[in-house]
């Protein structure tokens, strides 16, 4: 008995339950160390499939031709990166100056409210909204988008119904990154604005938002993502052209959706897997943008 | 006392239904310094802030009583143009996360000066004033963050020089630096006492007797509400002060 934390007079340990103390923090080990590699195996084997099937079909010419329909999935998928980018420009286009001008509307103006217990109160109707809406799923999204811009308004499956669409989809969390971004601005900085006679706009604007600026970067970036990998919401709103688009009232169709179309409806299960490379290379990228951008905030304290 | 620059005429102070200050009244002459002493959570802080209306941004703070700046008063006066005329340092240097140009042109920026070579003017004369230009006069264009301390202190300093206020409010300048940046910050309040009107909050009643002119004792009993004990010349307080708290306060028998 000479480990000290076991000879103390108030303990009624003896060496037998020290012993089965530390059976099961090993047990306990082993089985964390086991779903561990089991996730990442499993996260492995989803990428190497895919990469492994997709990768020999990708060159220059699967990047840079446009599909040519048919059974077979001829062509490449030149019209659907472009689509992809239109839509990522778009939906973002809309949806950032709408979520960050909400959040400023949030954190700066609504909760310090001199006794406006109306606005409070609706703010916090308001965060609820967004909050349930950030987990609906986007099929609904979807739905409501072919309502309203496809049939209603007679935009047609189109570029713009569907970057109207996929700007409600990502609008929840643009909001919410947005207003975390801004509430890590400590308030010294506001106070310092204030304090030298700035109004309170120039103070978010010249100090509250350039510091906020990498913690809304990483929210946009998650949402290029976002926008890149959806496919629920784009199905209902976009058509499923495999042309370049040509206007905003044309239809297209995304590489997630191609990839949809292909494996569904063609014979060509390898470039549906290439088209699936592609993606997952630009998605690895996107991340590690955030990653990169998050380092630095987090870096700046 | 000669001009009166800051006059306060029953001023309260209540955050919801807590009084935070009761009946103050207290006039601060021009070109002076005027040191505020008390225990902490005594509203040294909601006393200084009052002259800024700092305290407007907190939503339940309410005020009763009449508070002057030249004989006019504050709250009939643009919010904007008080602020940039009675400055103010913080207790934890807070300079913006930009270059140290930045950080002193911000003030003359946005009061809308645009014209570059009248802000470096200010910008030189502003850090000459802090006494901090000849240490950074090589790399204006440095991130503030990367100063130390007290460098960072005196660079918010020379930023409220920057839109040429006539008073400078202090909480606590020196309450986050080491002893020899506290000691050039005191002598920069010195030498600024020739130009502005200085309030300076501090616990250290060491700083309050070496750089003020007049000081003011506050104090508090059970119920929390901030008190103006005495005031008066710094000589006379710190020799021969008349309430027994404050003599007690300054003997060091209480906190
Ligand atoms: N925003 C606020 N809301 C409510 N109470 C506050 C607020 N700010 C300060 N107080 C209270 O007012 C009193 C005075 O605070 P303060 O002015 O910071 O004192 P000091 O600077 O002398 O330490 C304290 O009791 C403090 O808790
Ligand atoms: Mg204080």
């Amino acid at each position: 008995m000479n480990d000290p934390l076991f000879v103390g007079q108030g303990f009624p340990s003896t060496r037998g339950q020290y012993r089965w103390e530390r059976l099961k923090q090993r047990l306990a080990f082993t089985l964390l160390w086991a779903s561990g590699a089991i996730a990442i195996l499993a996260l492995l084997a989803v990428v190497i499939t895919v990469v492994l099937r997709g990768i020999g079909i990708i060159d220059l010419e699967f990047l840079f031709t446009s599909p040519r329909g048919g059974i077979s999935g001829e062509g490449g998928i030149f019209s659907t990166i472009v689509t992809t980018l239109y839509l990522v420009i778009l939906t973002l286009g809309i949806a950032t100056p709408l979520g960050v001008g909400a959040a400023i509307y949030f954190v700066e103006y609504a909760s310090d409210s001199h006794g406006k217990k109306v606005s409070a109160y609706m703010v916090q109707v308001a965060r609820f909204g967004v909050e349930t809406l950030a987990g609906v799923p986007s099929i609904i999204f979807g739905l409501f988008g072919y309502i309203l811009f496809v049939s209603t308004l007679h935009f047609g499956f189109s570029l713009l119904s569907a970057g109207l669409a996929g700007a409600c989809l990502i609008l929840p969390v643009s909001i919410r990154t947005a207003e975390e971004a801004l509430k890590t601005v400590p308030r010294s900085y506001r106070e310092a604005s204030l304090a030298l006679g700035a109004t309170k706009w120039q103070t978010i604007w010249k100090v509250v938002l350039p510091a906020a600026g990498p913690g809304i970067a990483t929210g946009i970036i998650l949402n290029v993502g976002r926008v890149i990998s959806e496919t629920a919401v784009f199905y209902v709103t976009l058509g499923g052209s495999y042309k370049l688009p040509s206007s905003l009232l044309s239809g297209g169709r995304t590489m997630a959706l191609h990839l949809y179309y292909l494996a569904m409806e063609t014979k060509a299960f390898d470039k549906a897997m290439g088209t699936g490379v592609v993606l997952i290379i630009t998605i690895v990228v996107i991340n590690l943008i955030v990653r990169y951008l998050s380092a630095k905030l987090a870096a700046r304290g | 006392m000669g001009q009166i620059k800051l006059e306060m005429v029953h001023y309260s102070l209540y955050y919801g239904n807590f009084c935070a200050l009761r009946d103050i009244s207290i006039q601060i002459p021009a070109r002076q310094v005027t040191a505020i002493i008390g225990p902490s959570g005594c509203g040294k802080s909601s006393f200084l802030r009052t002259f800024n209306r700092m305290n407007d941004l907190i939503s339940n703070a309410r005020v009763e009583g009449r508070v002057f700046l030249d004989g006019q008063d504050i709250w009939e006066m643009d919010v904007v143009e008080l602020r940039r005329r009675v400055g103010m340092v913080f207790q934890k240097p807070n300079p913006f996360p930009k270059s140290i140009f930045d950080n002193v042109a911000y003030g003359p920026r946005a009061h809308g000066l645009r014209d570059r070579s009248r802000l470096e003017e200010i910008v030189e004369q502003s850090l000459r004033r802090a006494a901090l230009w000849d240490e950074v006069k090589d790399d204006l264009n440095k991130s503030a963050l990367t100063l130390s301390g007290g460098q960072q202190q005196r660079l918010c300093i020379a930023r409220a020089l920057a839109v040429e206020p006539e008073v400078i409010l202090m909480d606590e300048p020196a309450s986050a630096l080491d002893p020899i940046a506290t000691l050039r910050i005191e002598a920069l309040i010195r030498e600024l006492r020739e130009n502005y009107t200085i309030v300076i909050v501090t616990h250290n009643m060491q700083q309050a007797a070496r750089v003020s002119d007049y000081t003011a004792f506050f104090f508090t009993d059970e119920s929390r509400t901030g008190m103006l004990i005495e005031y008066g010349e710094t000589k006379q307080i710190f020799t021969s002060p008349r309430d027994r708290r404050t003599e007690d306060y300054i003997t060091g028998r209480f906190g």
